[in-house]
């Protein structure tokens, strides 16, 4: 099929695997930042194309794995309010909060609605005018733009039973907490393609020249993904550390300029609180004063117990890289994608999932010879 | 606003009997059927196969067809795939009040068309109305009962290694083509649901091939759920490579806009066949003759290595795990 085919090219994918195994001398460790890289390289076998001395690490680009435990309370507490429709993306359904579960409060008669855009719930809203629709909204740089064009929808149309629980979070800054952390070290950083559309390459400058750490924005497409371990490989052989935009249909130095102005009109940026990670200064998106009126957590205040962490999960420790997920003891035992015990294992772009999903590790512990 | 379905129409009354007599009886109207007995009486000899299914398929209009299709070509699917020519079926339709009796004629005369094209009967009936809220528009439940001819063996715990794993054609499009049509993601293309009654297919494979092992409708949970689920059954491992799966580009194309992998989302109209080596490319081709089978494909084989578990050779050429469906299909948000 024209423009994936192309990106799917298991001769071009050859080529670029073995260009890796010429320029690879020593070991490096290479973070994909974002949970859809995880399952690209997962679901194509990129793993087994680039030489073991390559190490890839999934990194905390999951929005529903690093949604706190407390907000998803909040979530859920809002839910149970007489009168309210939540609404939010699919995965955060299943995701076990404290005591509870959007999706079990839904069995027990909340209104809780899954979405595919918070315009959708704009919809909802006013179909629903003697309701308080709420929506929860979560992601990254992606899909906050769009959460600030439906805020302004609201503002424009005069709905005023549309609120939002602002989640959204930002890229840059808890890149940098890992990197300050000193928990994990890192050669380099496969970027997130999708972010990187909306806020360019230049927010990423930092990371080369305070850390020395190398750093290439990917695409989803295998080829995007193997083109970007080859621009990594080289950076990090040749000490010449920078950012590379190895998904050029897509990403520019500057961004989508449009995109970033919705979202400086509508949010301001706050600390937020990361699962595995806690307050990152910085890292959030909460709504400016004048877009009050919108904000979930102002209209209804809630009060919550102190969260509960699932026992033995260690979402937070693959959220942060410092641990794969098969070395988490309840992996594929007692936390299945059936049985979620942590986020990680729910989410369609959790390292857990991916894991799971595709069989991991098992194929590197020699599965593969065999068949 | 048309005429729509009243709480009265399945009190048993008299608005019950003209829905059933104006509205029901006219489309699947038979011998057996106009009896308006409490059951029908039919003869049958040999080996039997009975099967039954519910149908809720949210919308029930979509590209392609629609519940009432659906609801004959999914039973008559079920006993075809146990190696059943499909003789009867009963058809039970729980309808919620406010219905419109405008589509309920619709469904009704896409039921007659789907068992005209089956060739089955539909020898038993059932209406009930339920409050507004108590049910979504329309359920239906049909169940079937077929003969299946001597020396016709099919069971998901007969795969054995070296067989081929045979697809009837491209994958994800029934699925797709709901998913288009539901509310919040609208999306306008032209593929159709691929919802079809397959005895006709399974009819002729078995004449080239009796001893076809077995036989298989990928519905829910996609293709990777049923290839899991005859591992599983037959404790066989199964190998597929990824580039012999067809697959339409409009399906490529929504799922990866969605997220979604086209081996797990739906399909009403095609099969998986796991056949002896010897007879493989002979079934395949005639499959291929088939309307229904024109794409067909031999996509794996059968291994006694890693029991119960499924392997697909990606595109880029390593192989990986290709696991059952878990939990719902959902789009992705990032």
């Amino acid at each position: 099929m024209k423009f994936i085919d192309e990106y799917q090219d298991s001769r071009l994918a050859k080529g670029l695997a073995d260009q890796i195994a010429r320029r690879s001398t020593r070991s490096i460790r290479l973070m994909e930042f974002c949970g859809g890289h995880t399952h690209a390289i997962l679901r194509y076998g990129i793993r087994q194309l680039v030489p073991a001395r390559v190490e890839l690490r999934s990194g905390p680009g999951c929005p529903v794995c690093v949604t706190a435990t407390a907000d998803l309370d909040k979530a859920i507490a809002l839910a149970r309010l007489p009168g309210a429709i939540v609404t939010t993306f699919g995965d955060m359904m299943r995701v076990p909060g404290s005591a509870s579960s959007l999706q079990q409060a839904k069995a027990e008669g909340a209104d809780v609605r899954i979405v595919y855009s918070a315009l959708d719930a704009i919809e909802m809203a006013r179909a629903n005018p003697e309701k308080e629709v709420i929506f929860v909204g979560i992601g990254f740089e992606t899909t906050a733009p769009t959460i600030a064009a439906s805020i302004l929808k609201a503002r424009r149309e005069e709905t005023t039973n549309f609120r939002v629980l602002s989640l959204n979070k930002l890229t840059p800054p808890v890149m940098k907490a890992l990197l300050d952390s000193g928990e994990i070290q890192l050669d380099g950083i496969i970027c997130p393609g999708h972010v990187s559309v909306v806020i360019g390459s230049a927010p990423y400058a930092f990371i080369p020249r305070d850390y020395g750490v190398a750093c290439a924005i990917s695409g989803f497409e295998p080829l995007d993904i193997l083109l970007s371990v080859d621009r990594l490989v080289e950076q990090v052989e040749g000490g010449t550390p920078g950012v590379e935009i190895a998904y050029s249909r897509g990403v520019t130095a500057d961004g989508n300029r449009k995109a970033r102005e919705l979202m400086d009109e509508v949010f301001e940026v706050g600390d937020a609180n990361w699962r595995g990670i806690g307050i990152v200064p910085d890292s959030g998106l909460a709504l400016r004063e004048e877009y009050g009126r919108f904000d979930a957590e102002k209209a209804f205040p809630v009060s919550l117990q102190p969260p509960r962490e699932p026992q033995g999960c260690r979402c937070g420790d693959v959220i942060r890289g410092t641990t794969t997920p098969s070395d988490c003891e309840l992996f594929g035992k007692l936390c299945t994608p059936e049985r979620p015990v942590g986020p990680c294992m729910v989410s369609s772009e959790g390292a857990c999932a991916a894991y799971h999903q595709y069989g991991y590790p098992d194929i590197s512990q020699g599965f593969e010879s065999k068949t | 606003m048309g005429d729509s379905i009243l709480l009265a129409h399945g009190s048993g009354g008299r608005l019950s009997h003209e829905l059933v007599e104006k509205t029901l009886l006219p489309f699947v109207a038979n011998q057996e059927l106009n009896k308006l007995d409490d059951s029908a009486v039919f003869e049958a000899s040999g080996r039997l196969a009975f099967t039954i299914d519910s149908y809720v398929v949210n919308p029930i209009f979509f590209p392609g067809g629609d519940i009432g299709r659906l609801a004959v070509c999914g039973t008559v699917n079920d006993l075809a795939m146990s190696g059943a020519g499909p003789l009867y079926l009963s058809l039970a339709a729980i309808i919620e009040e406010g219905f419109l009796l405008s589509e309920l004629e619709q469904v009704m005369r896409s039921i007659k068309e789907a068992a005209q094209e089956a060739g089955v009967s539909i020898i038993a009936g059932d209406t009930k109305v339920v409050n507004r809220g108590q049910a979504d528009k329309l359920f239906i439940t049909t169940s079937g009962v077929g003969t299946v001819s001597p020396g016709v063996d099919i069971a998901g715990a007969n795969a054995r290694a070296g067989d081929k794993v045979l697809l009837s054609g491209t994958v994800g499009d029934h699925g797709i083509a709901v998913m288009s049509q539901r509310e919040g993601l609208e999306f306008s293309m032209s593929l159709e649901s691929d919802c079809a009654p397959l005895n006709g297919l399974v009819a002729g494979m078995l004449e080239i091939s009796p001893r076809i092992h077995c036989l298989r409708d990928p519905t829910r949970g996609g293709l990777a759920t049923t290839l899991n689920e005859l591992a599983r059954q037959s404790e066989v491992g199964i190998i597929v490579e990824e580039v012999t799966i067809p697959v339409r580009g409009e399906v490529r194309a929504a799922c990866d806009l969605l997220g979604l992998d086209p081996l797990y989302v739906a399909n009403e109209g095609k099969l998986v066949a796991v056949v002896d080596p010897g007879d493989a490319d002979s079934v395949l081709a005639e499959m291929k003759r088939s309307n229904y089978g024109r794409d067909a494909a031999i996509i794996g084989e059968v291994t006694s290595e890693h029991p119960g578990k499924v392997m697909i050779r990606t595109r880029l050429g390593p192989s990986r795990i290709l696991d059952m469906l878990s939990g719902e299909l959902l789009p992705r948000i990032c």
